[in-house]
C-alpha cells in the first residue's frame, strides 16, 4: 500500500510547475472500472504524457455526460464497481502523476463528506470534481476535503459571469476547470470558441492553471484549446477507444498522440 | 434561518427564499453550466408571481382555456359503502385530462418573459408531455418532449396525442427506460440549449426554484378545492385531504391550500415500488437534495410501477420536508390495490381515473372505517382522467374484465 502522501497544495504545486516550466497540461480521463483492466489502462495513459489523471467513479445517473460516458459507467456497475473497491485500487497502486476523482455530488453524500474525503485521501487521490456541486452548494464538501488534504476542482461555464468566475477561483484548489461548451461530455467536430473566452475569463481571475474540458477531442482540438489555456482534459475521445477494445496499448497510443499534438501541434 | 422559518407556523408552505431549502432539502445541485440559468427563471418566475397582471392573465387562460375551477365532486355511492364522506377534487375534467396543464401555461408564460421560444419536457405517463405540447401549441412555441422507451410502449396513446399537438417525442433508451431517465436527458439536452430553451419540468422537484415554481402554480388546486369544500360542508374544512405522489405536484398544489390555512390531515400516497419517503434515504439528484431510493454506495434504483407516472426514485423535496416536520404523512398504495380502487371508482361512481390518482382511492378504500375513522370527511384531489390507462388496464386484467357478453 501506498503511504498517503502530503497532497495539500500539491495538485496546484505541481500542475503549476509544469506549467511555469513551459509546458501545456494534458489531463485524460477514464471511467473507474469500466473493463477488468482499467487500472492498467490508467497506468498507461498516466506513462504516456499526462500531467495528471482523472479518475471517474461510475454513477447511475451520469447527467453532464453524454452517450460514451454513459455507456462506460453502466459497464462498470454492472462489473460491480464501488467507490470504495476503485478506491482500494488506487491507493495500492502509483500511477507517477496526480489522480484527481470524479464523482456526482450523491456518491459523496451517500458515504459521508468526511468519510470520502478521507478515504480519498488514504488513497493518495490528490484531488475532486464533483460536476453537480456549484459554489452555493459546496461549502460542506469544501471543508471536509480541506481539512482532508484533498483539492476541490471548481468548475467555470461559459455561461458565468465574470464576478462569479472570481468567486469559483478563488474556492477552486488544484486549477479551474474550464467548460468549454454548453452541453455535456463527448466528442466533437471542432472547438467552440466559449473555450477561449472560458479560459480567459478564469485566467484574468486567477493563477491557478486553467484546464478545458468537454468537447475537446483530438490532438488539433487539444493543440487548439491549449493556445488559450492552460491544458485540456480529454475524456470521451480516449474513454471510447477503451470501450472498443483499443485497451492499455490503445489508450496510451491516443494519449501520446494528444501530448505530441499539444506539444508540436 | 429559512428552515425555521419554513416550519413557523402559518408559513409551512411559504417562500423558500434564495437558497431554494425546505428545512434540509431542495436547494440547486447542478453543474456550474445551468447555474446561470436557474438564476434567471427565479428572477423571472419570482418577477412575475409578484405581480397581479400575470396572475390576472394566468388565472383567466386557466378559465376560458382550461376549463377551471374544475368541480368538487361527492362520491354519494362509495360515500356510502365506506361509511365516510368521500369529495373528489377533480382535476381529470381540466384540459388534457389532468392538473398537468396549471403547471405548463404557467411556464410557458414565464418562458416567455424570458425570450426563450422552445419547451422540452420530461414524461413518464405522458399528461406532463401531453399537457406541455399543448401550451406549445397554444403559445406557437417549439416543443420537445422526452419519454422512457418502456413508458412510449404502455402509453402508446399520448406519444400520438403530443405528436398530433406538433410535439417532437424522442424516445430514451438509457438506464431503466423511465421517468428517470427521460429527466437525466431532459436535462442533458438542456444543458445545450439553455440559451433559447425553457426546461418544463413537470412537478415539485429539480433544482431551485422549480419545486417551489411548480407548487406557487399548482396551489390554485388547493385554494379552490379548500373554497369548494367549505361550501359543501358548511364551513368546515375535510378531515382528511389525501392526494398521490410521484413527484408530487398535484399533492403539492393541493396541501398548499391546506397546509397553512386549515389542520386538515395530509396524506401522500406513494406507488409501493416508488416509495421514496417511506422506503428511500436522503441523497442529492436531479438537482435537488431530496429522499431517495438507492443502494449502499448511492447508486440510484429504478423504482417499479404500473403507473409510469408515479415511477420515479425521488420525491419533491418540499414533501420529504413536510414529512420530516409532520405536517403532511405519506403512505402507500400497491399495484393489487390500485388496480381494485380503478374498477371500483369506475363502477361506483362512473369516474375511471388515471393510474396515478388511483393510488390515493386505493389508500382510501383500504383504511375507510379503520384509521380514517367512520364518519370522517375525506378529500382526494383526481390529479387525472384514466382514459389513456385503459388499454393497460384491460391488458393486466385479462379475459376477467376485458371480454364483452355478446348478446
Amino acid at each position: 500500500m501506498r503511504v498517503p502522501q502530503p497532497v495539500s497544495g500539491m495538485l496546484a504545486d505541481h500542475l503549476r510547475r509544469r506549467r511555469d516550466g513551459g509546458a501545456k497540461l494534458l489531463i485524460p480521463y477514464v471511467t473507474a472500472g469500466m473493463t477488468d483492466d482499467w487500472l492498467v489502462a490508467a497506468g498507461a495513459v498516466a506513462a504516456s504524457g499526462a500531467d495528471a489523471l482523472e479518475v471517474g467513479l461510475p454513477f447511475s445517473d451520469p447527467m453532464m455526460d453524454g452517450p460514451v460516458i454513459q455507456a462506460a459507467s453502466l459497464r462498470a456497475l454492472q462489473r460491480g464497481t464501488t467507490p470504495q473497491g476503485v478506491l482500494a485500487d488506487l491507493a495500492a497502486v502509483d500511477l507517477g502523476v496526480p489522480v484527481v476523482v470524479m464523482t456526482y455530488y450523491n456518491l459523496v453524500v451517500r458515504m459521508g463528506h468526511r468519510r470520502m474525503a478521507s478515504l480519498l485521501a488514504e488513497s493518495g487521490v490528490a484531488g475532486a470534481i464533483v460536476p453537480d456541486l456549484p459554489l452555493e452548494e459546496v461549502g460542506p464538501w469544501a471543508a471536509a476535503a480541506d481539512e482532508a488534504g484533498v483539492a476541490t476542482v471548481m468548475l467555470v461555464a461559459p455561461t458565468t459571469d465574470a464576478a462569479r468566475v472570481g468567486r469559483i477561483a478563488e474556492r477552486s484548489r488544484g486549477f479551474v476547470y474550464g467548460i468549454g461548451r454548453m452541453g455535456v461530455t463527448g466528442e466533437q467536430a471542432c472547438v467552440a470558441s466559449s473555450a477561449a473566452r472560458v479560459a480567459g475569463a478564469v485566467r484574468d481571475r486567477t493563477d491557478l492553471p486553467v484546464c478545458i474540458g468537454i468537447g475537446v477531442s483530438t490532438p488539433e482540438q487539444a493543440h487548439e484549446v491549449c493556445r488559450v489555456a492552460d491544458g485540456v482534459i480529454v475524456g470521451s475521445a480516449l474513454v471510447r477507444r477503451l470501450l472498443d477494445g483499443g485497451g492499455p496499448d490503445g489508450a496510451a497510443e491516443f494519449t501520446a498522440a494528444l501530448r505530441r499534438g499539444i506539444d508540436t501541434g | 434561518m429559512i428552515s425555521d422559518r419554513g416550519a413557523a407556523p402559518g408559513h409551512v408552505m411559504g417562500d423558500p427564499g434564495p437558497t431554494g431549502r425546505f428545512g434540509e432539502f431542495g436547494g440547486r445541485f447542478v453543474p456550474e453550466s445551468l447555474v446561470a440559468a436557474c438564476d434567471q427563471l427565479e428572477h423571472a418566475f419570482r418577477e412575475a408571481w409578484a405581480e397581479p397582471s400575470f396572475h390576472h392573465t394566468f388565472e383567466a387562460l386557466l378559465a376560458s382555456y382550461g376549463g377551471r375551477p374544475t368541480p368538487v365532486t361527492e362520491c354519494t355511492r362509495l360515500s356510502g359503502e365506506l361509511g365516510i364522506r368521500l369529495l373528489l377534487k377533480r382535476e381529470d375534467l381540466a384540459h388534457t385530462g389532468s392538473h398537468k396543464l396549471n403547471n405548463v401555461v404557467g411556464q410557458a408564460m414565464v418562458a416567455q418573459r424570458m425570450g426563450k421560444r422552445r419547451l422540452i419536457a420530461e414524461t413518464g405517463a405522458g399528461q406532463h408531455g401531453v399537457a406541455t405540447a399543448t401550451a406549445a401549441a397554444l403559445f406557437g412555441m417549439e416543443c420537445v418532449v422526452y419519454m422512457g422507451a418502456l413508458d412510449t410502449e404502455r402509453q402508446a396513446l399520448n406519444v400520438f396525442r403530443m405528436e398530433l399537438l406538433g410535439a417532437e417525442v424522442r424516445e430514451v433508451h438509457s438506464g431503466g427506460r423511465t421517468l428517470k431517465d427521460a429527466v437525466n436527458e431532459a436535462m442533458r439536452e438542456w444543458v445545450a440549449t439553455v440559451e433559447h430553451t425553457h426546461y418544463c419540468l413537470g412537478s415539485v422537484m429539480g433544482p431551485h426554484p422549480y419545486p417551489w415554481m411548480v407548487r406557487e402554480l399548482q396551489r390554485i388546486v388547493g385554494d379552490e378545492a379548500r373554497a369548494q369544500c367549505r361550501i359543501i360542508l358548511d364551513g368546515a374544512d375535510p378531515d382528511l385531504v389525501v392526494a398521490c405522489v410521484g413527484g408530487g405536484s398535484n399533492a403539492a398544489g393541493t396541501f398548499a391550500g391546506f397546509a397553512d390555512a386549515t389542520t386538515s390531515q395530509l396524506v401522500g400516497v406513494e406507488a409501493e415500488g416508488g416509495a421514496a419517503l417511506t422506503m428511500g434515504v436522503p441523497g442529492v439528484l436531479h438537482g435537488m437534495r431530496s429522499a431517495l431510493l438507492q443502494d449502499e454506495a448511492g447508486q440510484i434504483r429504478e423504482a417499479e410501477s404500473i403507473s409510469a407516472g408515479l415511477d420515479y426514485p425521488g420525491i419533491g423535496p418540499e414533501h420529504a420536508h413536510l414529512a420530516a416536520i409532520g405536517r403532511a404523512r405519506y403512505v402507500t398504495a400497491d399495484d393489487a390495490e390500485v388496480l381494485d380502487a380503478f374498477q371500483r371508482l369506475s363502477r361506483t361512481e362512473g369516474i375511471i381515473p388515471a393510474l396515478e390518482s388511483a393510488h390515493a382511492i386505493a389508500w382510501v378504500l383500504a383504511h375507510a372505517g379503520k384509521e380514517i375513522p367512520s364518519g370522517s370527511t375525506v378529500l382526494v384531489t383526481l390529479s387525472g382522467r384514466g382514459d389513456k390507462d385503459v388499454s393497460q388496464v384491460r391488458d393486466l386484467l385479462g379475459s376477467a374484465a376485458g371480454t364483452g357478453q355478446r348478446v
